[in-house]
């Protein structure tokens, strides 16, 4: 419950950020809500002896949609993300997905950039955000990069970034179709024991194109080429499910924990997946 | 050992200044240095709810919240809902509907509940459920805390229609 002492900063701008974080380098962490870094800190599992609070940075919490193009700003809250009319019929998927995430209060202060910079295989987002195919854009020292949230993810709590690099927007273009947020989870705000993204789009009674995310079946959110591929062309009759679904099962590699063994986390995210194509192509 | 930060609130209407470290979880800091003891510690794993206050228009759990964060914010608790002699109708449903028993999570779900009928007046009971999730009880089963508050809820849209 009692996190250990660190030195508490609120910049005001971004290039301040960067400094703090080249001078203390691995000793300095920004914060966004707080709600997965101060549970750790209370725990002692994370020690930050200097903690860069990013809550008065100027236009991080901003949701912007120009055309097809969506930049949601890294400090957007669960809230603000359930909350905005444009975003729930640009991006439906995100609105579905944020309401099965956490609690009301968790909600009001968790962002977006801390679920998807966060790198715990339990948060939801990041496989969102690899169904959507979306752009993570970083600012660091020598300036800004981006890079594909299917390419960001390396291990539990490893990704992409580098330690004096700050996630500041997520970048995707809206999707078109059919979409779906399946999770079975033991209660509320419970991590996923399995849960799968899904976008379909529909022509001519045939699938033209699905992307297949899975959230918590591995150490990384798990995009699954292979399962999308297996709909395509297919009326998403039951034979095109059961595909979609071994090709999931080929690419996923979760692991035994309270939510259950191997065997039950494979047969859940079979039935999940089931679903959550189904409910997508309901839609499409 | 870091060096410790002037903090400014204002609490239940009442400017507030004290000094605190920067480790300070919220929560400590309105039980312990300013006595407002009816927000509860409940969890260490930000389940609970119990700690739950109102800061800036935003329902928190303050046992995830470090001071310096709350810095200069507004923030309404138990004590700033209601006077023992002139309950809020939260409160007064509460008692009359039986929503509590041992009173440990009771100032959560109520600062809570102020906030869901704030932003849904007219909830459903699975809104209420839902809205509330973030709240735990050992005590209740919940049921009555759900009759709690859509009684709360109907009297207090009654009250506003009344007032048209």
């Amino acid at each position: 419950m009692i996190p250990a002492a660190f030195d508490y900063y609120r910049p005001k701008t971004m290039t301040e950020v960067i400094a703090i974080l080249q001078e203390h380098g691995d000793d300095a962490r920004v914060m966004a809500g707080g709600h997965s870094l101060i549970p750790m800190m209370k725990l002692r599992m994370a020690e930050v002896p200097h903690l860069i609070d990013l809550q008065d940075i100027a236009d991080l919490a901003d949701i912007a949609i120009e055309g097809q193009k969506i930049t949601l700003g890294a400090m957007v809250t669960q809230h603000a993300l359930i909350d905005h009319t444009g975003l729930s019929s640009a991006a439906p998927i995100l609105r579905e997905a944020s309401l099965q995430i956490a609690d009301p209060q968790v909600r009001y202060m968790g962002t977006i950039g801390g679920n998807v910079a966060n790198g715990d295989p339990g948060n939801d987002m990041p496989g969102v955000m690899q169904c959507l195919d979306a752009q993570i854009n970083l600012v660091g020292p020598d300036g800004s990069r981006s890079v594909a949230a299917r390419d960001y993810y390396e291990a539990a709590y490893m990704t992409d970034r580098e330690d004096d690099e700050v996630l500041t927007s997520i970048s995707f273009q809206a999707p078109t179709g059919g979409y779906a947020y399946e999770k079975q989870k033991r209660k509320i705000g419970d991590y996923a024991t399995a849960a799968a993204a899904v976008l379909i789009s529909k022509s001519d009674g045939k699938v033209a194109s699905a992307s297949i995310a899975m959230t918590n079946l591995s150490d990384v959110p798990v995009w699954s080429e292979e399962a999308g591929a297996a709909l395509v062309g297919t009326a998403c009759d039951a034979a095109a499910l059961e595909a979609a679904v071994a090709a999931m099962l080929g690419d996923i590699d979760p692991a035994e924990d309270n939510r259950g063994p191997v065997a039950f986390k494979r047969h859940v995210a079979g039935v999940i997946l089931k679903r959550a194509i189904s409910r997508a192509w309901d839609r499409a | 050992m870091s060096d410790k930060m002037h903090i400014k609130l204002k609490v239940n209407g009442e400017d507030k200044e004290f000094l605190a470290e920067p480790r300070e979880l919220l929560i400590f800091a309105l039980r312990e240095k300013l006595d407002i003891t009816g927000p509860h510690v409940g969890c260490e794993t930000s389940h609970c709810g119990a700690c739950t206050v109102i800061i800036d228009g935003k329902s928190v759990k303050s046992c995830t919240m470090f001071v310096g964060q709350a810095n200069g914010s507004e923030i309404t608790t138990i004590e700033g809902i209601g006077e023992p002699d002139a309950l809020h109708v939260l409160q007064e449903s509460f008692r009359e509907h039986h929503g509590l028993q041992c009173g440990f999570c009771t100032p959560g779900m109520i600062t809570r509940a102020t906030k869901l009928l704030e932003e849904n007046p007219t909830p459903t009971e699975e809104e209420v459920r839902f809205g509330m999730a973030g709240n735990i009880c050992r005590c209740t089963g919940y049921q009555n805390i759900v009759k709690s508050i859509l009684a709360a809820a109907s009297e207090l849209n009654a009250a506003k229609e009344a007032a048209q």
